[in-house]
């Protein structure tokens, strides 16, 4: 299964590997990848696992804006509403209901799925520049309405003072960030999985091509605001899942969980990546968190300067061409790793 | 035994503002139907079928569908009744390869485009049934291709693909050789002659020679209205169509 925007051309090499076990090794392959990543920042990097934390549960709620914008099409700088409000669904829970974490993630993405699909029904049905607008005005509406209800939400000062109980009744959250990291990175595995297995569906190939031509799609029957609708209030339950996560980590929630500028990094994060693959939406929050943590420690004020040059990269040497390349200088190497054996 | 009326259009208007594009037009389409419609430039040809399929609302007049009014449902709503259509100018995923749109269009008619688990590929009868139609019209080859890939005539066998995929009974082609190079015009010519018999087909059309071997019966827009309504030989011989459209020389 492959959902990559870009995987158009590459039915091919799916039809090549059809054997279950190929196909189980093309699947699993970029998992264990992750995992392997994993593995080494855990042991060789402990001082930074609150830091690869906080990029998991990112990765996630750039993965649920990658849905909407890199495979819907939507650009919206409104996301972190949804974001925002999943993490305060589960801070609330905690602090009246239940601390669980499991059903504070659920909570979570309940919450943003409900604010997606009331949302969506409005921005839904608008195009361009007015949905993009619409979705900065849901998020200011958003975050001046958790300021005004200060009993739930602690208004400016935030949301804290919860608690989160043990993960699986034993692990309770660490100084040092070492159940946070495992907790968040596999909570982000699990949800690329299902995002992958959404994308890879009819449904998620009709949400493609919805991106790629309205037009067309509706005139092969598709209901193009029932499909974005759908996609809207699931790319929701992943952000919501995603703030909650957030919630449940730092154990307090801000105003700016709601706020424009959350969405406007996250959407730098996915360009960074490049929308329309999840695995890129992982690797654009990996580099911009990590860029942000190492140039802001040498200079707090300037740091941006660094992210603003990767995205004049990014942007003027696309993503395909010098993948491209990379592929045509691995190639040249690999023949002439050949000829030498 | 009459063949059961599919298409029935009843004094369709329709205004831009100030402007009368499409002035009571009348038609009918019959199942196994071929009528060509033709008209000069800006006669309102296209905007008829954009009334038709629901893109357009109609200023006035009313558009039955094997004797239901489709006046108030959306175009996917008239696509799944069974009206299809094509494009003037090629409108296919610019980035999916051609054959996963033709599986799309059988996932939309299937109503399996709304499964959210299962891969895309494991939907086996829907491969091979999209294979089959790109063989029909020789497409097979360049099923993993995107539109990109293909040259203008094949983009145009793909929109046609697409449509037979939804199994349509009335299929609209606005322009099927429209932009089509002298070397491809054959591939559209075998593509149109496999269409199922009994498809009710009404096809805009600038040439000619197509029309008038396609269609058993034309109708000629002009200024929005309709001109004339025939065969093709009592078509060619009308004074006013040829003083309008056709020429002398027709």
């Amino acid at each position: 299964m492959s959902a990559d925007l870009k995987d158009g051309g590459t039915f091919a090499a799916q039809k090549n590997a059809a054997t279950p076990a190929a196909q189980l090794h093309q699947t699993a392959w970029p998992y264990l990848l992750l995992i392997a990543i994993a593995c080494v920042v855990y042991f060789v990097f402990p001082n930074q696992l609150p830091l690869a934390a906080r990029i998991a549960g990112m990765a996630i709620f750039v993965m649920s804006l990658d849905l909407v914008v890199g495979y819907g099409g939507l650009a919206t700088l409104g996301h972190s509403a949804v974001y925002g409000m999943g993490a305060y669904a589960c801070g609330i829970a905690a602090t009246y209901v239940t601390g669980d974490p499991f059903l504070g993630l659920l909570i979570g993405a309940a919450a943003g799925a409900a604010l997606a699909a009331l949302s969506g029904l409005f921005l839904l049905r608008f195009e361009g520049l007015t949905f993009l607008m619409l979705t900065i005005a849901i998020s200011q509406i958003a975050q001046n309405l958790a300021s005004k209800l200060r009993t739930w939400t602690g208004g400016d000062d935030g949301l804290s003072g919860f608690a989160i109980g043990k993960l699986l009744g034993f692990a309770s959250f660490d100084l040092q960030g070492r159940v946070a990291f495992i907790y968040c990175f596999t909570v982000m595995l699990v949800c690329l999985y299902l995002m992958r297995r959404l994308m890879g569906s009819p449904f998620g190939f009709a949400c493609q091509g919805i991106h790629q031509n309205r037009i067309r799609m509706a005139a092969t029957g598709t209901s193009i605001r029932g499909q974005l609708q759908k996609l809207y209030v699931l790319s929701g339950a992943f952000a919501g899942v995603a703030g909650a996560l957030s919630a449940q980590v730092n154990q307090i929630i801000g105003l700016d969980t709601l706020g424009f500028e959350l969405s406007a990094e996250a959407l730098v994060m996915l360009v960074l990546g490049g929308a329309g693959s999840l695995y890129g939406a992982i690797a654009g929050t990996a580099i911009f968190m990590g860029i942000h943590d190492i140039a802001s420690s040498i200079n707090p004020y300037h740091w941006l300067f660094i992210i603003g040059g990767m995205l004049v990269f990014v942007v003027l040497l696309p993503r395909e061409r010098w993948l491209a390349q990379l592929r045509r200088g691995l190639g040249a190497f690999g023949q002439l790793n050949s000829r030498r054996t | 035994m009459s063949t059961p009326t599919l298409l029935d259009i009843q004094g369709l208007d329709k205004f831009f503002g100030g402007l009368h594009v499409t002035r009571n037009v009348s038609l009918v389409l019959a199942a196994g139907d071929r009528v060509g419609l033709i008209g000069p430039n800006g006669a309102g040809k296209t905007t008829l079928i954009n009334l038709i399929t629901g893109t357009l609302e109609p200023s006035a007049g009313r558009v039955f569908f094997s004797g239901v009014e489709v006046g108030g449902l959306s175009q996917p709503q008239r696509v799944k009744l069974g009206l299809a259509r094509t494009f003037q100018i090629t409108q296919l995923a610019a980035n999916l390869a051609i054959e996963r749109q033709v599986e799309l269009a059988i996932h939309e008619r299937l109503g399996s485009v709304h499964h959210m688990w299962r891969s895309v590929d494991s939907y086996a009868s829907v491969r091979s049934e999209a294979q089959a139609i790109l063989t029909t019209l020789g497409l097979d080859e360049l099923a993993l291709r995107t539109p990109a890939e293909l040259a203008y005539g094949e983009q145009r066998l793909v929109e046609i693909a697409l449509a037979i995929a939804l199994q349509p009974k009335v299929l609209l082609l606005d322009e099927p050789m429209a932009g089509v190079p002298a070397a491809e015009r054959q591939l559209v010519l075998d593509a149109l002659a496999s269409l199922p018999p009994d498809l009710a087909i009404l096809m805009i059309e600038h040439d000619m020679d197509l029309v008038f071997s396609f269609a058993k019966r034309v109708v000629v827009l002009a200024d929005g209205a309709v001109l004339a309504e025939g065969p093709p030989e009592a078509i060619r011989r009308h004074a006013a169509v040829r003083k309008a459209y056709l020429g002398t020389e027709a």
